[in-house]
């Protein structure tokens, strides 16, 4: 495992710290070679970081105000992404996507949530989520049919939640009927990220009721099947991006288009969710890390009794305290990356990154308001969604509670191994 | 008639690694230089050189037979070169120098190009950024003309190429406006600021130059000797601006230039 990740961080060592760990398992694997630090990244990653965040800076930068005060993604910033390559980040070059690893997807997610959380969370949704599935689970028929349109023009959307289940995602009461070689969806979903602009949906109903959650499984349906837009939420934060009820009607898919087998769509959830939180702790990361970036300069250009108030010491602590918690929300979250590169276990790791980092994006956004005064408080100055975003990050994909509740039951059965 | 054969155009394209456009300079305390533990990026100009070679190779298809970037610097420039590469150059030449070397001077890069290119004569067009943002120097493209004894277009902004005719049409900004010129290849041309607007490189395209060939070469393979001719003094910031002063009027303003000795007024 250790010569993996040498493997891959040795190439281009940015800063190397030649510290051995102090077991012998370690010592045994790892045989003389150099580790190099949590935050080592291949070339090609450093580029990426690289020209994501140029094209976050030129091109959706100047959008961000407009697409937040009318509640709608720009559609030319979608076109930006998938002309950079940023919407099939993991996928195969066969199937017309970038081929990076998943430590570029959680890059590339973290650089845009610096500069707009609504474009990052539409990133991160389709590669995380849409497109792993179809990596993950999907025949090669599938493969070829669906990922070269989810990389190069066709937006997805993963629909679980509804109005009666959402951590409790089991419970959901969507139906699909056996007609012939056709299934037929009815039901409602709800808190659709994407939903407005998506045409792939990858729609979890049960088959069988009667078998409980194990008849639960994963659709591939298109917007033209007779997907409904019911409503579109007006959020508190990431306004940009869509988040909408579905309403399915008589949907009629054809059976060809389940993935990963009837009676899956459980276990597709789950595991996918445990790389979705990946992606949710670099999308805080990245909230985390812009509000810092765009209040402390201020703080020392705005000058109050004498001097820039970033130069107060009472400013210097919080700083530094948030400079932590920001740093070690970043270690967490690529190390959870790394760790599931390197097909070792990360549920754990993942869940504390993506309840960390929510943390930290909570508490340092909101110093960040503090800090810039008044300027903080405006929509045009301040960040906009600083002060509501924050609070997402707990709620996204299963509340604070259902990480609380999954970290101590890996505990519990750590301990009795 | 036997037809002609095939033209092809090579395309050199010289790239820096210098200080980027957004650091905020600062003289190092020995007043011999500037901090450079700072972030490095491609010269802006150099970029448009780059983005331009693509495009013509765009518009002309098959026309264009590679496109060559060729650095001179440490290790690290080979980042630059991997850019040049992800935004669509073929291959690259890395002339590597050592980390505590001076940076070289305009001079020794057109030398070490010229052998560059005399090592491969199929190359027809350079195309240069004007100046480097580091030393504002602006000869290297000249300078390289002048060696090689080949036509030269300065501060491109619009560039036309005909390579069955080998005739290239460039509209030049000078000082009075602009120029335009009809330049006969092989050809020189330094890139200026409206020319183009770079693209970014997508990832896809950054995953493909992993795959593509980087030459590395010493300046001594080249029989170059990049040793500096230019002793530098000293180097200071500019002085700080003095705040200016309010005038009430006219009359005072007229008062306050023949103090200060402007007698035209």
């Amino acid at each position: 495992m250790f010569r993996h990740i040498v493997k891959t961080a040795l190439p281009v060592p940015r800063r190397t710290v030649a510290r051995g760990f102090a077991t012998t398992r370690a010592r045994r694997d790892v045989e003389g070679a150099r580790i190099a630090s949590l935050d080592t990244f291949t070339e090609e990653e450093n580029m990426i970081r690289e020209s994501v965040q140029r094209f976050a800076t030129d091109v959706v930068k100047p959008k961000v105000r407009e697409m937040d005060e009318n509640e709608m993604m720009d559609p030319s910033i979608i076109k930006g992404l998938f002309e950079q390559g940023l919407m099939g980040i993991e996928t195969s070059a066969d199937h017309g996507g970038s081929e990076s690893s998943f430590t570029s997807a959680i890059i590339a997610i973290e650089e845009l949530a610096k500069v707009d959380p609504s474009v990052s969370v539409l990133c991160d949704v389709h590669n995380t989520l849409v497109n792993t599935v179809l990596r993950k689970y999907a025949t090669e028929e599938q493969k070829a049919k669906w990922l070269p349109q989810l990389s190069e023009s066709k937006l997805g959307s993963f629909c679980l939640s509804e109005a009666a289940s959402g951590s409790d995602a089991f419970a959901l009461q969507t139906r699909a009927t056996k007609s012939g070689d056709d299934y037929i969806i009815n039901g409602s979903k709800m808190w659709i990220t994407n939903s407005y602009e998506a045409e792939i949906f990858l729609v979890f109903a049960n088959i069988d009721s009667s078998k409980g959650y194990k008849g639960i499984t994963c659709f591939l349906a298109t917007k033209d099947m007779g997907v409904q837009i019911a409503k579109k939420e007006e959020k508190l934060g990431i306004r940009a991006s869509s988040t909408c009820t579905l309403s399915f009607d008589d949907v009629k898919i054809p059976a060809a288009n389940i993935i990963g087998g009837e009676g899956k769509g459980y276990k597709i959830a789950i595991e996918i969710l445990n790389e979705g939180r990946i992606g949710i702790a670099a999308q805080m990361l990245g909230l985390a890390q812009g509000a810092f970036d765009l209040a402390v300069p201020y703080t020392y250009q705005r000058s109050q009794f004498g001097q820039p108030i970033g130069t107060f010491q009472g400013m210097a602590f919080q700083f530094a305290e948030a400079a932590t918690q920001i740093e070690a929300a970043r270690l967490l979250t690529y190390n959870a990356a790394r760790r599931k590169e390197s097909g070792l276990s990360f549920v754990k790791e993942a869940a504390m990154a993506k309840w960390w980092a929510s943390k930290v994006a909570e508490s340092v956004s909101g110093k960040a308001i503090e800090w810039m005064g008044g300027t903080g408080f405006t929509r045009e100055t301040g960040w906009r969604s600083i002060g509501e975003i924050r609070r997402l990050g707990r709620s996204m994909r299963g509340r604070r509670i259902s990480s609380c509740r999954l970290l101590p039951s890996l505990f519990r059965r750590s301990i009795h191994r | 008639m036997r037809p002609s054969p095939a033209c092809l155009l090579n395309i050199l394209v010289p790239v820096k690694r210098a200080v980027d456009y957004a650091v905020k300079i600062r003289v190092n305390p020995q007043q011999t230089g500037v901090d450079l533990n700072v972030k490095h990026s491609m010269n802006p100009f150099d970029e448009i050189a780059v983005e331009e070679a693509v495009r013509i190779r765009e518009k002309l298809k098959d026309e264009v037979k590679s496109i060559k970037a060729v650095t001179i610097g440490p290790p690290k420039s080979v980042d630059t070169l991997r850019t040049a590469l992800a935004m669509g150059a073929d291959s690259a030449i890395h002339v590597e120098i050592p980390e505590s070397a001076p940076s070289p001077e305009p001079l020794g890069v057109a030398k070490t190009l010229r052998a560059i290119i005399d090592k491969n004569k199929e190359i027809d067009l350079v195309i240069l950024g004007k100046q480097a943002i580091d030393d504002d120097a602006g000869q290297t493209g000249q300078m390289l003309a002048g060696l090689l004894g080949w036509s030269q277009a300065t501060f491109a902004s619009k560039v036309d190429i005909d390579v069955v005719n080998k005739v290239a049409t460039v509209l030049r900004e000078i000082d009075g406006g602009s120029e335009q010129l009809k330049c006969r290849l092989p050809l020189i041309i330094t890139t200026d600021l409206r020319l183009n607007e770079p693209r970014y490189a997508s990832l896809p395209n950054i995953m493909k130059a992993k795959k593509k060939p980087i030459e590395k070469l010493k300046p001594t393979d080249l029989g170059v000797d990049l040793t500096p001719i230019l002793e530098t003094l000293k180097v200071t910031e500019p002085p700080k601006r003095v705040g200016g002063s309010k005038v009430g009027s006219v009359d005072e303003l007229v008062a306050k230039l023949k103090d200060a000795g402007f007698t035209g007024v």
